[in-house]
């Protein structure tokens, strides 16, 4: 056991050197920008576009980029495998093809198809273009988005946290075989677990039904903490902050307390008894927005919202070394951009947990409003 | 222009929202401070609630 | 708004869906029910030990009263034991003397005859002694008396006046 739990530390920090270090292969590229100054992020403008950028998903991993002193644009991190649904089927190569690129000049022809990335998109060019043509207004004239379901940095942040996940409970799971209290990290995660189960789980579900989604309650909580946490980490992972990611976990728990429903549930929202005929029907129309669209909005949005608004706040602060460089001088600057992103990230990692809390807790408080025996209520 | 004078008028309400149910929360806790728990769990959830409800207006002004 | 939808990739969702299921089911799997099926476990070991602790002490309690309660009796009862033995050795002191009483009153009474019975035998053998010394003295003084005629004339004389005098 001792051996093994060793094997998986060394194994561990022999993947991060090589993430680090030797595997990244380190590629260059001619930012086209209009500075020309080798891609630096110094004006605000650029420190706007970065943060965007970086708010936004991508198709590669990036750790740093730094100019060489030859001007060229060097990016360490790793390409991601990109798998597009085509108008010609299912087309798939690394994003190392698009060389960084972001904004539709490199074109990558694939099984005869043309394809550009811009602002973290896919496009298909239209067969007769050659290069990407856009509009006034920035859009692209000839090419169409493409349905994109390549493993993006999100998707692998997910497949490297679920991963995490998974070896670390199976292995506290394993440890109760032998003992009765865990050993090690396992004793962090105990609490924690008996923390969802008993605080959030257990009251706001009931104590007769709390059990069948308990599961599904964890495995939300500690995934959204853990990635919450995950992106304040230089590795800048914004997985929590992707839409599709939050509105996916709002749909799990839309599914589970609409499927779960008792007919005193259903019945209190179709047709609420004990309310004249008339009221009875904008009623149902109310409750039922309320159930079907509302809640699982506010719950999509609001993680997103929080974590994508921590993640600009803290680039921001970071930013000020840069922005505040005139008026405040480097040190100035520098130092004032310590200070306050250092309180912010603190803060952050308050909201981390506070928005996993709010997540599970409001899916619980959801669940248990569908499963609750509604006979002695009203 | 409108739309940030729209965000401005979300924030400055959700303000006034959340500080009530803080404050009011607070005087929960001091007048029954055996209640904390059930009181801090409400307080959340009504926070969120609110919350949801002021990014909900913020991006579809966005 | 605009920007949301635009932000919002269905490639990524849809694949963040078959990961997520993959991650829950697994985790339901693989961790959350082998997890808590061993916290439930231990807590129903916990409460089934504090409740067996609870039964031990009460055990220990009414052991201890019955303890008490066999003390308390044993005590009573050998009480009742030792005054019975008194009682019995009384009694017996009493029934003793009473015998011994008996026994002396009678042995005194038989002493007593026995010692009357001794007397009369005494004085019978005394009265008979004495008769039979009177008798012999009677007859040596008679013989001596006798000797000279005037001494038996005067003798006969006397006893016949006596006998005349009753």
């Amino acid at each position: 056991m001792r051996i093994a739990y060793k094997t998986v530390k060394f194994l561990t920090i022999v993947a991060i050197t090589l993430f680090t270090a030797v595997s990244f292969a380190s590629e260059s590229d001619k930012k086209h920008d209009v500075q020309n100054d080798g891609g630096r992020v110094n004006t605000k403008s650029e420190v706007e576009a970065y943060i965007l950028h970086h708010i936004k998903d991508s198709h590669d991993f990036s750790l740093f980029s730094y100019t060489s002193d030859s001007g060229e644009r060097k990016h360490v991190g790793f390409p991601l495998p990109v798998i597009l649904w085509s108008s010609e089927g299912l087309v798939t190569f690394m994003s190392s093809a698009f060389h960084h690129n972001d904004d539709g000049h490199v074109i990558v022809e694939k099984n005869g198809l043309k394809f550009a990335k811009i602002h973290s998109k896919i496009y298909e060019l239209d067969t007769d273009a050659a290069t990407v043509s856009f509009d006034e207004t920035h859009h692209a004239t000839n090419a169409h988005k493409t349905l994109d379901f390549s493993i993006t940095k999100s998707a692998f942040g997910l497949i490297v946290i679920g991963l995490l996940m998974l070896l670390w409970f199976s292995k506290l799971a394993r440890q109760y075989k032998t003992k009765k209290v865990p050993t090690g990290f396992g004793r962090v995660l105990e609490p924690l677990v008996l923390y969802v189960r008993d605080e959030i789980a257990r009251p706001n579900i009931g104590e007769k039904h709390y059990r069948r989604f308990t599961g599904y309650l964890l495995t939300v909580f500690f995934f959204i903490w853990i990635l919450n946490l995950a992106g304040l980490t230089p590795l800048g992972f914004n997985v929590t902050g992707q839409l599709a990611v939050t509105g996916c976990l709002a749909i799990f728990t839309l599914v589970i307390y609409t499927v779960s429903g008792t007919k005193g549930y259903w019945m209190h929202m179709i047709w609420m008894p004990g309310v004249p005929m008339l009221i009875r029907p904008v009623l149902a129309i109310i409750e039922l927005a309320g159930a079907l669209i509302i809640k699982p909005f506010s719950l999509l949005v609001r993680l997103f919202a929080n974590i994508s608004a921590g993640h600009i706040v803290v680039m921001s602060l970071i930013a000020i070394m840069f922005t505040l460089k005139e008026s405040l001088g480097v040190v100035g600057a520098t130092g004032l951009s310590l200070v306050l992103s250092f309180f912010i990230t603190l803060i952050e990692v308050l909201v981390a947990f506070l928005q996993a809390y709010i997540f599970t807790m409001l899916s619980a408080l959801f669940i248990g409003m569908a499963v609750d025996d509604h006979a002695e209520a009203h | 222009m409108y739309n940030l004078i729209g965000a401005g008028l979300i924030v400055i309400g959700a303000g006034i929202g959340l500080g009530q149910i803080g404050g009011k929360a607070m005087e929960g806790i001091a007048r029954q401070p055996e209640a904390t728990g059930k009181i801090q769990t409400a307080m959340i959830i009504i926070a969120a609630l609110l919350e949801g409800l002021a990014f909900g207006a913020l991006f579809l002004g966005k | 708004m605009e920007t949301l939808l635009n932000d919002f990739s269905p490639g990524l969702f849809a694949v963040s869906t078959i990961l997520l299921l993959a991650l829950i089911a697994l985790m339901v799997k693989f961790a959350w029910k082998p997890i808590l099926n061993s916290l439930e476990e231990r807590e129903s070991g916990i409460e089934d030990a504090l409740a067996a602790a609870e039964n031990a002490r009460k055990e220990m309690q009414n052991l201890q009263s019955d303890n008490e309660r066999l003390i308390k009796e044993a005590r009573a009862e050998r009480d009742e034991m030792m005054k019975d033995a008194r009682n019995i050795t009384d009694n017996m002191i009493a029934a003793a003397k009473e015998d011994a009483k008996e026994v002396t009153a009678t042995l005194i009474e038989k002493a007593q005859a026995s010692i009357n019975q001794e007397k009369q035998a005494a004085l019978a053998e005394i009265k008979k002694t004495v008769a039979e010394l009177s008798i012999g003295i009677a007859e040596t003084v008679i013989k001596k008396e006798l000797s000279n005629k005037k001494d038996q004339l005067a003798l006969v004389e006397g006893i016949l006046k006596d006998v005349t005098l009753n």
